[in-house]
């Protein structure tokens, strides 16, 4: 069966040349970066071409790039490892659970916690950050890019704003790193996180920019890796694969990739909209990431249809999986205040570097096919049918 | 596929078999949603939709190589299990919620996801058997080989079109072909305990459920004390909540008596429980409401039948008839007129919220819920 996936926020398939690049380092170049010898001191020139070229990717410079283990890690290090009892943090909404959760846990911890709403197309209003804060804010914590809706928050005016008030800025970049340019002086944050595996590296290696000066309490105690920052020997490959995948990052800015796969996620968009009625684009009229696009299918379950989908080799995806794997309504979805049946009926298709308009053709004509079935099959469509 | 035994080895069956078998479990209830309110364990193993029955189910697929899935149906099944469930028994009734769970969630919800997701027919581990019978022109629910196993109480609900879609591959087995079945399978839960008590009552305590899950909903819990009053009509002391008693109930009265005393009757109206010996726990005739008719169209004239008025029930010998009702809605749907139900022999604790399922030997007839 032919299988086409264009689930790629969820996660992206390593590159052949990301993959090329570290395999080394699972076999001849096994040293531990920290060793004295030959071969430690194989690995950390490695370590340390591979933070340059992070550092490429988000104009930042290598002192600042902490590895970790993935984007969690490294918006848990942002938070945590920022602040403490007594603390005010403001955050959104709509942020991943990566952030989300580790704001519950530092509530549960003593410290306050604001998360500010976004309206219908999913952004954040600056002036509500500035109205949330207090004299004890320490952190703002904001998203650049949406999971689910690739709604690109206004992350360098909340930069302003939090220059302004002297607090510091996090700024969550796991869905955006690769997809979209990226300036921590432009966007005016102290810290940003990003992930391997959703720009073409694997799973399991992440990195958190923290700019100079800004102290951060590590999470892990060990030994005194990457700066005292983050104990614990170094992934290599991983790391060598995050470097592989900054550098192609950035050279596909230079030729003009974005713009390539923004024409696919327009081609989904438009197909849809053409053949499907009753259908629509969550956070149509918001600038968001060229690969990502939120459809509702109203009168549908979206889980359903995700499921369907798979049957006939098309990956997909809906809101977030919860522990059992099954579909929790999308707090996101929510938050810009779709109706829950809206909200249930959305699925969410996201692009690679290895999509092609072959790929996308195949999927609107599943998709096309699938909505059909599920309507006729639906008490839902039925009873709006006999409704209208 | 709930993780357990007769579901899996179901899946493993059809699959040896030759057919396309695609794998869903629902996800019906959190369990971790109550835990932390008084009574409620902090974490529950091995339970229906609980994590570990999840992955048992999902190692299930990936040993017997299928496709599997868990769809998510929580809220309906809180909206349309749970809540009526906490209701009934507040109203003095003694719910089942697995036949609720039968008819709105696993032959509706499912079986209209399975059909939607492209499958031609939705099998599960019941015990009950399903025959579509030439000469009637309808489709038959019955019982199955292994009657101490026999779920066709709680499947009474069906209807024609719903039966159509459904397997019960287990019909023809008993329990132990279907562990040895599964050992042959190589199933790594061929041993695992059958589940015993409602999926979502941790310990069968379902008093303190009620009480947690209001809590957690932020409601108070409804004043339901009032009286105890005898069968003739004496109050002999207080109650703390009607929700506490259920038909037939002797211990926990708070009354000292000469003779043992039962709960004869609930009274949700008036609070009242009412309490007597257990001569007066009998009674020959009963009336149920909200029937569905399986085995014929209609009930046109009084037929003999045995019924079952609960799970662990042998089948009393009964004659059923339509009652006239002055109240007419569309004509000859099963559902609108209610059943009377006239025992040979009088029965024990025939209890307001359960049902009674009409046999005519193994044919399940019908059934509808006691008044």
């Amino acid at each position: 069966m032919r299988r086409v996936y264009l689930d790629n926020n969820a996660t992206t398939p390593v590159l052949p040349e990301v993959f090329e690049a570290m395999r080394p380092y699972f076999g001849e170049r096994f040293g531990n970066a920290s060793s004295i010898h030959h071969h430690g001191q194989e690995s950390r020139a490695a370590v340390e071409r591979a933070r340059e070229s992070v550092a490429a990717l988000l104009g930042s410079r290598a002192s600042e790039i902490v590895f970790t283990s993935g984007g969690t890690e490294a918006d848990n290090l942002a938070l945590a490892g920022l602040v403490t009892a007594g603390d005010h943090v403001i955050t959104s909404s709509i942020e991943h659970h990566a952030v989300l959760n580790t704001g519950r846990h530092l509530e549960e911890a003593g410290c306050d916690v604001t998360y500010v709403p976004v309206d219908g197309r999913g952004l954040v209003d600056p002036d509500d950050v500035r109205r949330a804060l207090r004299p004890n804010t320490k952190l703002i914590s904001m998203m650049m890019a949406n999971n689910e809706t690739g709604v690109l928050q206004p992350v360098e005016e909340v930069g302003k704003v939090a220059a302004e008030a002297d607090v510091f800025f996090h700024t969550d970049a796991v869905q955006a790193a690769g997809k979209v340019p990226i300036d921590v002086t432009r966007i005016g944050c102290d810290l940003l996180s990003i992930s391997g595996h959703k720009m073409h590296a694997p799973q399991g290696i992440g990195a958190l920019h923290v700019r100079q000066g800004t102290r951060i309490q590590p999470l892990l105690y060990g030994g005194r890796h990457e700066r005292s920052r983050r104990a614990g020997t170094e992934n290599v490959p991983g790391i060598v694969a995050l470097g592989k995948a900054a550098d192609l990052a950035v050279q596909g800015f230079e030729h003009g990739d974005d713009k390539n796969t923004a024409a696919l996620r327009d081609r989904v968009e438009s197909g849809i909209l053409a053949q499907v009625d009753e259908a629509g684009v969550n956070g149509d009229g918001a600038p968001r990431v060229p690969n990502t696009t939120s459809v509702y299918f109203d009168h549908i379950d979206g889980e359903a249809l995700v499921i369907a989908l798979d049957l006939k080799g098309l990956a997909i995806s809906t809101g977030s999986a919860c522990s059992s794997g099954a579909i929790e309504p999308s707090h996101v979805l929510t938050a810009m205040g779709l109706r829950a049946d809206r909200a249930r009926a959305s699925i969410r298709f996201s692009m690679g570097k290895q999509s092609t308009v072959e790929d996308v053709d195949f999927a609107l004509a599943l998709v096309v096919e699938a909505v059909a079935r599920l309507r006729e099959l639906s008490p839902l469509y039925k009873k709006a049918a006999i409704s209208n | 596929m709930s993780g357990g035994v007769d579901s899996s080895t179901v899946a493993a069956m059809l699959r040896a078999e030759g057919h396309n078998v695609i794998g869903l479990t629902m996800q019906l209830w959190n369990q971790r949603r109550l835990a932390g309110h008084e009574g409620m364990p902090e974490s529950v193993h091995g339970r229906c939709c609980s994590l570990d029955d999840v992955y048992d189910a999902r190692r299930v697929a990936e040993h017997i190589g299928i496709p599997y899935y868990v769809v998510n149906h929580e809220e309906r099944f809180e909206r349309e299990v749970v809540r009526p469930f906490v209701q009934e028994y507040l109203s003095g009734r003694t719910p089942i919620p697995c036949s609720l769970c039968n008819n709105h969630l696993k032959f509706d919800q499912l079986l209209i996801v399975a059909r939607q997701i492209g499958a031609e027919q939705v099998a599960t581990g019941h015990y009950a058997r399903v025959e579509f019978d030439e000469a009637r022109g309808r489709w038959l629910l019955m019982r199955p080989a292994d009657r101490r196993k026999d779920q066709t109480y709680f499947l009474f609900g069906l209807t024609q079109e719903q039966l159509s879609y459904t397997l019960f591959p287990l019909g023809n087995m008993t329990k132990p072909e279907v562990r040895e079945l599964a050992r042959q399978h190589g199933l790594a839960l061929a041993e695992k305990p059958d589940s015993q008590e409602i999926c979502f009552v941790p310990g069968g305590d379902y008093k303190r459920f009620i009480d947690a899950y209001l809590a957690d909903r932020g409601d108070a819990l409804p004043d339901t004390a009032g009286e105890l009053v005898t069968t003739s009509g004496e109050v002999i002391g207080e109650h703390g909540g009607i929700h506490n008693f259920t038909v037939g109930q002797r211990k926990g009265l708070g009354v000292a008596t000469g003779s043992p005393l039962y709960v004869i009757q609930i009274s949700g109206a008036d609070k009242q429980v009412i309490v007597g010996g257990e001569e007066s726990l009998y009674s020959r005739t009963l009336r149920v409401s909200r029937v569905n008719l399986i085995a014929v169209d209609e009930l046109r004239e009084p037929m003999r039948v045995s019924v079952k008025i609960r799970h662990r029930h042998e089948p009393a010998a009964a004659v059923i008839e339509k009652i006239d009702s002055a109240v007419t809605t569309h004509s000859g749907e099963s559902g609108d007129a209610e059943i009377l139900v006239t025992f040979d022999q009088p029965q024990r604790a025939i209890t307001p919220g359960q049902a009674a399922v009409f046999y005519d030997g193994d044919i399940v007839v019908g059934g509808g819920w006691i008044v």
